[in-house]
Formats: structure tokens, sequence, C-alpha cells
């Protein structure tokens, strides 16, 4: 099940390979179809998962066996829903990009190649394995900023591409040291697990600094943000999207499934300084934001902002906070993918992305004013949707834990107002002038890539339980191993012994 | 802690919280924001085909509402006293770790009677604005916005925990957004639009971390935990925060100092919105809030006072400033400001049946002021200042009628309904230890109220036309029936109103006994009666002094001079928080994006330079010479072989 | 008449030096690659001759695949020339440095 999720994809950009070139109707139909079927499988994977901690739908097979790498593969309540969610913006992405017209076909195969590794991260449950996942990713990535990119392409494309990779090594050192580890001698994940959580003091911190570095610049964490915007700006509408949603994302699900239960001790004791972080890079964030003149590079930065919430609620290790951040992740990858789909959509049009040059768009195209409303609304965490029944948990939650940093993050929600809805105000309100005279409202395909979008934030601001029981036990589970490893007193759920 | 909180103690709300029966009204409460909340999608999808009949969907949807909400207040009324608050669970909402919400509504007298005004009353607006709106070419959506507005208020109210109160909270923060920049092409407007969310954005913070600090101390956020023996399960300095915290939220919303600044801008909004939101129902959620907390209140009477002193304050500046101000909407919403700070010293000193009474009749007359304002304008092609007006009673008589009753009503005439709304906030007042500055702030600020609405109802019906000598193309007259006939109703209900409550232990003070926890105090400082007729004094003079003022004396603006000069500026405060908040704010935003571009991005690509820099030295090596390269080879072959030979280790 | 195993080795030699040489001096690109070759299969002579001295098959096998190496060396690095001289014009050697900017 979980092997089809990763081969669909792979399957497809290898077919795509074989249609000819200029053939964009066949391709993009391919593509499209590839993409599709994932969901499909993604959907069934959502409907058969149990909703209980540990790992389901196990695959294992011996892949070289001699150095004890296996082709592990199992999903949980924490990876589920970003499994979902990639599998999801994809055929939205490809409807998007229907009209692509350089290099259909190498467009659409990096996609396709993207969401098969995206996929591969989330659901490998051996380190290697995992980490092959998490640098083959950043070829066809780097490709897409690098090949469809704006024009500060390349400089983006391998800033983007040396981030990520200094903090891959880091990681990859860290992962041989604990293979050498007595005990290790194999990368599965659970035997690594107990490796690591043996380790002394020192050397768990050393490890968990590495694992920490990779992570904390794929989320990104102040001060190693700054790839991020040039990436997201420069990136052409589908990079920006499945960057936004899904890549970041793996830095949040890199800290709650190798961060927290491998070493909880060092966790725990650096919890107050990546705390003190995600509160910088909430407020940071925002007010950077304020000042871009870019409304790409806007939605970056709130990004920043978005993402020190997600951190925030991982390391105040209070059940409800990491559950939050969950949410908040899958959140943030539907707001702020249907943001830069929009601006997409209007880029396409007038291929500016400056604020100063709109004004009035409100008027001039109502459908597209409304629906970008309606998603900065659930950028802002407005109650009701989807943003909000993130972001809460997460303050309430690591207000238990770290008042502190949750009071602080609090003043976020201010800011985040302030920059978007300005940035609004002057782009959508306002007489009809500059770039805005003229243009032509969402057509038919365009309203058709948004509607499922707004659907799911109004769905899940409304009744998120469903997503909640399925990511509870999971997270319930890695933050009470992560509390008991550090000696904290365990905090019970609501609903335990109910029933 | 006096005798009186003992004694209320007993009879403290959320003791019983009885299920809602299957199928009683009670029970299908949850239907009363939903209807109007699916007319409003239903409008914003399809209501641009159905032109003039959207109004009317919208206006039925109120109806169902109205009709709901008081099929709901008769059940409530066929069940006995102690027995009248209900929760009935529709789902299970948020739960995440031991956070656990459920959509999920509460039925009680309390709920009810703000269900009741804002159904009504928003049914009233609703049909004043089929009229109004007349030929605005977003008719269908301002109808749309205007339901989802009445959705939000009424989930608001009927939210059984602090969580789905904030949800209504929001939203209703969201439709003022909307509506204020409903004419958005304007910039003015839509900056005004923006300022409110924000500056209410500012208040909800504070809400949020009292939600915290409440989770904290009582492991849930639903009123029927936290409310029915708060003293018992939390110490003094946790409630003093949560009280603190939860105030900062309903200054915002309720526009008290010092976070009102947002409340006089946001008249840019067509006049109906003025009406339903910024004067009737949103800017009194906060004094609902605190009625509703009010067990939390109780605990910590001293903040309460801190809270009634601000309401005084806010009430006496705003009225100063309302007295010096010349656009038609501006006075009122100052007013609307100084009212509110009213509601604030009655739920603040202990009364909150006195704050809700006041709630509830200023909703009457300040939503019919609006509404005849509003109907000015219309009659005056938007034009609104008041000495630009004048002499309408003759041109528009029923709108003319009706303003005297609203002016008389908020002026504290006696026997109109603000006369007795307003008179037991100040009793109670006097009544409370340590609040007597409180009541005569309060009696000043009546003094003045009176004043300001005379001199506003003089300027624009009293005297010569003045219009006609700037236009005199312009032919007022009297508004459709849609537009008058809300102004009978609401200026039947500003002169009768009082009969809710007309002395303090009046039906409403009953009929809310379940909900809310009195703790004000009952040894009065002065005689009551003589008290009472000091206010009905003041506010007779102020009368008698701006009818004989405006009518004989000042026929011209005032020069902008000395206090009434300041006054008209609004004391200058937004100005003020410009350069103390605004442009600080953006200095360090501009610093930070430096600071990021500069600092943290120079550093990372000067890192980038130094490695090229290296790269571009030691590439003088590759000449591109491929015999040059097997030169190289042979040259390290030799060399490995002779270290290989030299060191021994190949003999 | 059995031929000394030295001898083999010092032909090797000799023809290694030649093509070493011949690598060094000569810019035709062609002539490089025989040279190439030529060295290549000097290290094929050594290895057979160390292989008979020892009474091992070892080098015999290594030499084997020596050959095969050489084999799609000379497919490969033919294919390559015949392009570059479709580009350049030229065997020169030093005339291809497209790479040094």
């Amino acid at each position: 099940m979980l092997t089809a999720l990763i081969a669909l994809p792979a399957l497809t950009a290898a077919v795509l390979a074989l249609v000819p070139a200029d053939n964009r109707a066949a391709l993009r139909t391919v593509a499209m179809a590839g993409a599709l079927a994932t969901f499909a499988v993604s959907l069934v994977v959502l409907v058969r998962f149990v909703p209980q901690a540990g790992f389901q739908m196990r695959e294992s097979a011996p892949w070289i066996p001699q150095w004890g790498i296996g082709y592990r593969l199992g999903i949980d309540g924490v990876s589920l829903f970003l499994v979902v969610l990639t599998a999801f913006v994809m055929p939205l992405i490809i409807l998007a990009a229907w009209e692509q017209t350089t290099r259909v076909k190498g467009f659409f195969a990096s996609l396709l190649a993207l969401e098969a590794t995206l996929i591969g991260v989330f659901v490998a449950l051996d380190l290697l394995l995992f980490y092959l996942f998490f640098e083959i990713m950043l070829v066809p990535m780097y490709a897409l900023i690098g090949i469809w990119g704006g024009a500060n392409r390349r400089y983006a494309a391998i800033k983007f591409f040396l981030y990520t990779l200094v903090g891959g090594f880091l990681m990859l050192v860290a992962i041989l040291y604990l293979y050498f580890q007595p005990g290790g001698g194999t990368f599965a994940y659970e035997p690594l697990l107990d490796v690591a959580r043996n380790l002394g003091r020192t050397e768990q911190t050393l490890l968990f600094l590495c694992f920490f570095a990779a992570f904390a610049i794929k989320v990104p964490l102040f001060p190693v943000h700054t790839w991020l915007p040039d990436a997201h700006t420069e990136a052409p509408t589908a990079g920006s999207v499945i960057l936004a949603a899904v890549m970041l994302k793996i830095g949040g699900y890199g800290f709650l499934r190798f961060s927290l239960p491998m070493f909880p001790d060092a966790t725990s004791r650096l919890a107050p300084i990546i705390l003190a972080l995600g509160v910088i890079g909430v407020l940071y964030g925002a007010l950077v934001a304020m000042m871009q003149r870019d409304i790409k590079k806007l939605v970056a930065y709130s990004s920043v902002a978005h993402l020190g919430f997600v951190v925030i609620g991982v390391f105040a290790l209070h059940p409800t906070g990491a559950s939050g951040s969950v949410v908040q992740m899958v959140n943030h990858g539907l707001s702020t993918g249907a943001l830069f789909l929009l601006i997409g959509f209007l880029y396409d049009r007038t291929h500016s992305r400056l604020i100063a040059d709109y004004s009035g768009l409100m008027r001039a195209v109502p459908v597209f004013g409304g629906l970008f409303l309606f998603t900065v609304m659930s950028s802002v965490a407005l109650p009701g949707l989807n943003g909000f029944v993130g972001e809460f948990p997460i303050l309430l939650g690591s207000y238990q834990t770290a008042p502190w940093a949750a009071v602080l993050a609090a003043f976020g929600v201010i800011f985040a107002a302030i920059y978007l809805l300005w940035a609004y105000q002057r782009m959508f309100h306002g007489p009809v002038e500059g770039r805005s005279v003229g243009l032509a409202d969402l057509n038919v395909r365009e309203i058709a890539v948004m509607v499922p979008l707004v659907l799911l934030m109004l769905g899940i601001g409304l009744y998120p339980k469903p997503i909640y029981d399925r990511v509870n036990p999971s997270v319930d589970a890695i933050v009470g191993q992560a509390r008991a490893g550090a000696d904290l007193p365990d905090i019970a759920a609501v609903g335990e012994g109910d029933e | 802690m006096s005798p009186v909180v003992l004694a209320a103690a007993e009879a403290a709300p959320f003791h019983d919280v009885l299920a809602a029966p299957a199928g009683s009204p009670a029970s299908l409460a949850w239907l009363i924001p939903v209807v109007p909340a699916l007319s409003a999608g239903f409008l914003l999808l399809f209501g641009r085909r159905l032109g003039a009949v959207a109004a009317w969907i919208a206006v039925a949807a109120m109806a169902v509402s109205a009709g709901l909400a008081t099929w709901v207040f008769a059940f409530l009324q066929s069940q006995p006293d102690e027995g009248r608050v209900f929760v009935h669970t529709v789902a299970t909402w948020l739960e995440a770790g031991d956070l656990r919400v459920d959509w999920e509504v509460l039925v009680d007298p309390l709920s009810t009677a703000m269900m009741l005004l804002v159904t009504w009353v928003g049914l009233l607006i609703h049909v004043y604005s089929v009229g109004y709106m007349h030929g605005d070419e977003r008719y269908e959506r301002f109808f749309a916005y205007l339901n989802l507005f009445a959705a939000s208020m009424l989930v608001l109210v009927l939210g059984s925990s602090f969580l789905t109160l904030f949800v209504g909270w929001e939203l209703v923060g969201l439709c003022s957004y909307l509506l204020i920049g409903f004419w958005f092409e304007r910039r003015d407007y839509a900056t005004a639009a923006k300022k409110a969310f924000v500056v209410n954005r500012i208040g909800d913070v504070g809400f949020l971390i009292a939600m915290f600090v409440i989770f904290g101390a009582f492991g849930s956020l639903t009123f029927a935990d936290v409310l029915s023996e708060p003293a018992g399960m939390i110490g003094a300095g946790t409630a003093a925060a949560i009280c603190l915290l939860l105030f900062v939220g309903a200054a915002g919303k309720s526009a008290q100092i010092p976070l009102y600044v947002w409340l006089p801008d946001a008249m840019a909004g067509p006049t109906p919105v003025s009406a339903l939101i910024h004067a009737a129902t949103m800017v009194t959620a906060g004094v609902y809030l605190l009625a509703r907390t009010s067990p939390l209140w109780a605990t910590v009477p001293e903040i309460g006072l801190i809270v009634a002193y601000v309401g005084a304050i806010t009430a006496l500046v705003a009225a100063i400033i309302a007295c010096a101000q010349n656009d038609i909407k501006k006075i009122l919403a100052y007013s609307t400001v100084s009212q509110l700070g009213y509601m604030f010293i009655g739920v603040g000193v202990g009364d909150q049946v006195a704050g809700v009474f006041h709630l509830l009749t200023h909703g009457f007359f300040k939503a019919l002021l609006f509404l005849a304002a509003g109907s000015v304008m219309h009659a005056l092609a938007n034009r609104t200042n008041v000495w630009e007006m004048g002499g309408l009673l003759r041109v528009m008589p029923v709108t003319a009628i009706t303003s005297a009753v609203g002016v008389l009503a908020i002026s504290g005439v006696p026997f109109l309904s603000g006369f007795f709304s307003k008179e037991e906030i100040l009793v109670s007042a006097l009544d409370t230890p340590g609040a007597f500055p409180i009541w005569l702030i309060g009696g000043l600020a009546a003094g003045l109220t009176a004043f300001y609405m005379t001199r506003w109802f003089v300027l624009v019906f009293l005297g010569a036309p003045r219009w006609a000598q700037i236009e005199p193309a312009l032919h007022p007259h009297e508004s459709p029936v849609t537009m008058t006939l809300p102004l009978v109703v609401l200026a039947a209900a500003s002169a009768f109103g009082g009969l809710l409550n007309p002395n303090p232990d009046g039906p409403l003070h009953h009929w809310l006994e379940p909900s809310v926890l009195r703790f004000a105090g009952d040894e009065a400082f002065i005689d009551h009666t003589l008290a009472a007729g000091i206010i009905i004094a003041a506010g007779l003079l102020g009368i008698a002094f701006a009818a004989f003022a405006y009518t004989r004396r000042w026929t011209q603006p005032a020069p902008a001079i000395g206090l009434s000069g300041a006054a008209q500026r609004a004391f200058w405060v937004d100005t003020f928080y410009e350069w103390s908040v605004m442009r600080p704010g953006l200095f360090i935003a501009r610093a930070f994006e430096a600071f990021d571009r500069r600092g943290i991005d120079g550093l990372v690509n000067s890192l980038g330079r130094g490695t090229t820099g290296l790269g571009s030295v030691t590439r003088r090596l590759q000449t591109g010479f491929v015999r040059s390269y097997a030169l190289a080879v042979l040259v390290g072959a030799v060399l490995v072989t002779a270290m290989l030979l030299g060191t021994g280790l190949v003999r | 008449m059995v031929v000394p195993a030295g001898y083999y080795l010092l032909l090797a030699a000799g023809l290694f030096t030649i093509g070493l040489v011949g690598l060094m001096v000569r810019r035709s690109i062609i002539v490089m690659f025989m040279c190439v070759e030529l060295m290549l299969n000097s290290v094929n002579l050594t290895l057979v001759a160390f292989s008979r001295i020892h009474g091992q098959l070892d080098g015999q096998v290594l030499s084997f695949f020596v050959m095969a190496v050489a084999a799609a060396e000379v497919t490969v690095g033919l294919a390559l020339i015949v392009n570059l001289f479709r580009l350049k014009a030229s065997t020169d050697a030093d005339a291809i440095d497209r790479l040094r900017s």
C-alpha cells in the first residue's frame, strides 16, 4: 500500500519520459492521472488507518542486508495527514500548471518525482532510506527552481540546495554514529531509537544538534531561514506550493519522529532555547513580512512565522500543543499553498509580484478577491477556519508548560493580522489602478483548483475532530515517551479511561 | 467578603446545568445562528443572479432566527425559575491532548435576552437596509455580510464555552471588517476597516491569554466548569489575572479606553452597519462577556472596580469629544463609546443586571438614532456635516419625531428607557464602597450626554435649512416605509423599554438571576432619591442649555481652539498612537528587515563568496591541457613510489 | 628455449615508457589515445609475466579484465574523439579547453 504511494508517482515520472516532449496534452494527462491515482491510494490509506498509536501498514524487505539497510515503511498519526496532504495538493498543482508551456515534460516529471520522494520521507522507517529520500528530493526541487524559476532563480536554487545539504550531511553523520554504536548495526528505526536513548548526555546532545540542524533548516527556524524567501519567490508557482505545503513540514515531522523520541533528555534541556527561537521566528518573521514589497516574499516570511508556532507546539512537550502542531502543519499547507496558487494566477496574468503594482483588485476581479480574502483569513487563524484549530491548541498547550513562549507567540496573532491585511488592503482595496486595470477574473479551471482547498479550510475549521482523532494517539505516545525519557511528569489526556 | 456576596453565592449561576430535552426549543437553538449563516453562504455564492430578491432572502433568514429565538424564550419562561440553564451539544469540535471543546449551545436567560436583542433589532435593520442600500452595486453582498454578522453574533451569544464564544467574537470582528470596508474603493474606508480589525485583535490577544490561564487553572474552558464555583478552585491572584485579561479583550471589542480608537473610524461603513454592529450588538459583546463571567469577578471585586473606573473615564472623555464633533455619525459613535462606558460601570461594580439592562435599552435607542441619521443622510445625498443640515423636522417628520424619542431616551428623561437603565447603574455605583467618584463622573457624563444629543437634534432637525443654501438643487423627502417602519418600532421600544426593569428588582432582574451573580454593594452613600434627582436635573439642564444655545447663540460652527478644538480633534489620541506605537513599530520592522537582508543573508552570502573565491584560486591548477594532467599524474606516481620505497613500506 | 621472465618485464617497462612519453609529448589526440592503449597492454604483459613467475592464474584473469575494460574504453574514447573532431575540426588535445572559462 505505502509502496504504491511511492511507486505510482515515480512510475508516472518514468512514463512521462517516454511520452514525446511536444505532446503537451498527453504529458499533462498522464501526469494528472498519476497524481490522481496516488491521491486515490492515499485516500484508501486514510480510510484503512486505525486511530491508535504506533505504526501501521508496515512493509519490510531486506535491501542491503550486509549493512543492515532495509526497505522499511510504516505510517502513523503524525505522518498520515502529511502523506495525504502531499497526494492531495499534487493534482491541484498539476491542474494549476495545466497551461505550462516551457519544457512541459521535465516539469511534470520533476513534480511527480518530487512527490514520490516526499511521500517516501514521511513513510520511511529506515534511517538510511529516510536520508536517501531526504536528499534525492533536492534534485527535482533544485530543477524546478533552477529551470522554471524567476529572474534570480540560479541564486535561489543553489542557496536552497546548499542549505539543505549542509543539514542533511550533519544528519547523515549522526545516523552513521548511531549505526556504529553497540546495539546498532542496523538502520531500522526502532532499534536505533533504543540505541540513541541509552547514550550518554553529551553524545545525546551532540547527536540531537546534528539532527536538529537538518530539520531546523527545513522548518525553517530563525536564523537559518533566509533560503526560504528566495526559494519561494523564485520558484514557479508549483514549486512554491509544494515547498510551502509539504517540504517545510519535513522539519516539524522530523522533530516529532526523531528528535523527541530519540533524544528526550537533550530535547527537554534544549527546549527553552528552541522555544525562544520559535518565538523569535513568530515575531521576527511577522515583522519582516510587514516590510516586504513582493507579495510572494511576504507570504514566505509568513511561513517562517507560522512554522514558528509548529516548533513551539512540538518543543513545549505538551500533547495538546504537539497535536496542534501536526494539524497546524496540514493547515499551513492548505492556506499557504492556496495563497501561492492565487498569487500564481495573478502572476500568470500580469507578471508582477510587487504589491505596489496593484490596487482595487477586489473590484476588478471579485472572485479572485473573495478567495484571496478567505485564504488570508484562514492564514490569520480566524476561528471557524482551519488555521485556528491548529494554532489555538498549540498556544493553549504551550502555555501549560512554557507560559512565556505562549504569551509572546500570542502577539504574533496581532502581527499576522497587520501584515496580511495591510498587504490585502494595498492590493485589493482602493480604486482600480495600475496593473489591476482590465484583468480577467479566475476561469473555471482556476476556480476548480481553489474549490477543494476552500472546502477543506472551512471543513477542518468547523469539524477537525476526524483529524485530531487520528493524530492524538500517536502524538500522545511520542510526547509521553519524550516526557518519560526526560523524567518530566506525565500529562493525562482527556477521554482516556472514559469509555 | 460582604454578606451580600455570600447570600448571592448560594444561588450562583451554573449550579444546575441541564441537558436540553430532546426536541425542545432549547435543543434546537443551534439553528438560530445556522439559518442566517446558511443564507449568508447562499447569497455569497449565488446572490449576484438574484438581484433584489437577495435582500428578502436575508430578511427571511433573520425572521426565522427571530422566531426561533422567541420560541426559545417562551420555552424558558415555561420552565421553573431555577431550571432555566440548558446546554445542548451538537458535536465535538476540538479534542487534542487534554483539551476538549464541543460545539455546544448554552440556552439560559442571559443568552436568550441577548439573542432576542440581536435577532429582533437585527431583523429591523435588515428591513431598513432593503430601502437604504437600494441601488448599491454590491447590494446582495451587503445582505450576505449582514446575515453572516447576525450568525456570528449569535454564535458568540450562544456559545457554552469561552472558546465557542471566542469563535463568535472573532467572526463578528471579521464581519465588522468586511462591512466597515464595504465601500473599499475609498482608501480611508479600507484603512478604517483594517484599523478596526487590528485594534480588536489586540484585545483578542488578551482574551486568548485569559483562556490559557483559565485552562491552566480549571482544566476546562466551558462556562459550566469554570463558573459554577470559581472561588474554591483558584487563588485571588489567578482570578485577578483572568479578569484583567478578559477586560483587555472586552475593552477591544467594546471600544473602551485605551482601545476605543477604532470605533469612530468605523463609521465609514454603511449606516445600518453602524446601527447594528457598532451600536446595538457587536460592541456590547464585551459587556456580555463580563456579565457572563460574573462569578469570576465576584471573587475579585477590586478588579471590577478598576473596570468601573475605566468605564467611567471612557464615558466622560467620549462625551466631551462628542460635544465638539460635527459629523452626524461621529457624534453618535462617540456617544456609543460613552454609553458603553456606562455599561462597564454597571458590570464593573457588580450590578450585571443594570449593565445588561442598559445594553438592551441602548440597543434600542442607539440603533434608532443611527437609523435616523441614515435616513437623514439618505435624504441629503450622503451629507454628514451637521452644520449643513437643519430644519428637517418639516421635511421628514417621522424621522424627526422618532429621533426626538431616541434623544430624550438617551438623555435620561424620566420614564423613557434610558432613564431607568442609567439610573440603576449609577445607583449601584453609589452603593458600592469606593465607587462614589464613579457616580460623580457618571452624573457629569449624563449631563454632557443630554447636551450633545440635544445639540445633534437641534442642528439636524431644527433651525434654518442650511442645506438649501449649500445645494439648492437638493429636495429632501421622507424615507420609504421599509426605513421608517423600523424607526417607529425602535422608537416605541426606546420609549417603553424601561418597563423591562422599572426598578432594580424588576422583571429583568428576576429573569437574569439564574445567569449572573450580583456583587455590588448595598450601602447608600447618599440618599437614592436625592441622587436620582441630581442625575435627572443634570440631564434636563443639558437639554435646556443645548436647546437654548444652539437655537439662539451658537449658530455657527465653533472655532477649533481651546477645549472645544481639542475635543474636536479627539484629544489627538490617534496622533499619539501614531507616534508612540505605529511609527516605532514600523521602524522596528524596517530595522529587522534590513537585518534580515544585510545581516543574516549578508553573512550567508559572504560565506558563499568566500568559497567561490577559494575556488577561483585553486582552479588555476586546472589548465585544461590533457597532457599537463598526464604529467601531473606521472610526477605524482613517481613521488608516491619514491615515498613507498623510501619509508620501506615496500621493499 | 625459455625466455627468462626478466626480459618480459623489461619489454613491458619499455613499452610503458614509450606510451608515457608519447602521451606527454604528442598533441594529436589519436596518438595519445594509442599511447594509452600501449601502456595498458604493457601492464597486461607484466601481469601475465608475473602470473607465470608465481605460477598463479590471478594475473592472467586480471589481464582479461583489463582487455575488456580497454575494449570498452576504445569504444567510448573513439566516439568521443569523433565527436570532438566534428566540433573542433582538429585532433589537437590542447585545443579542447571548453571547461576553462
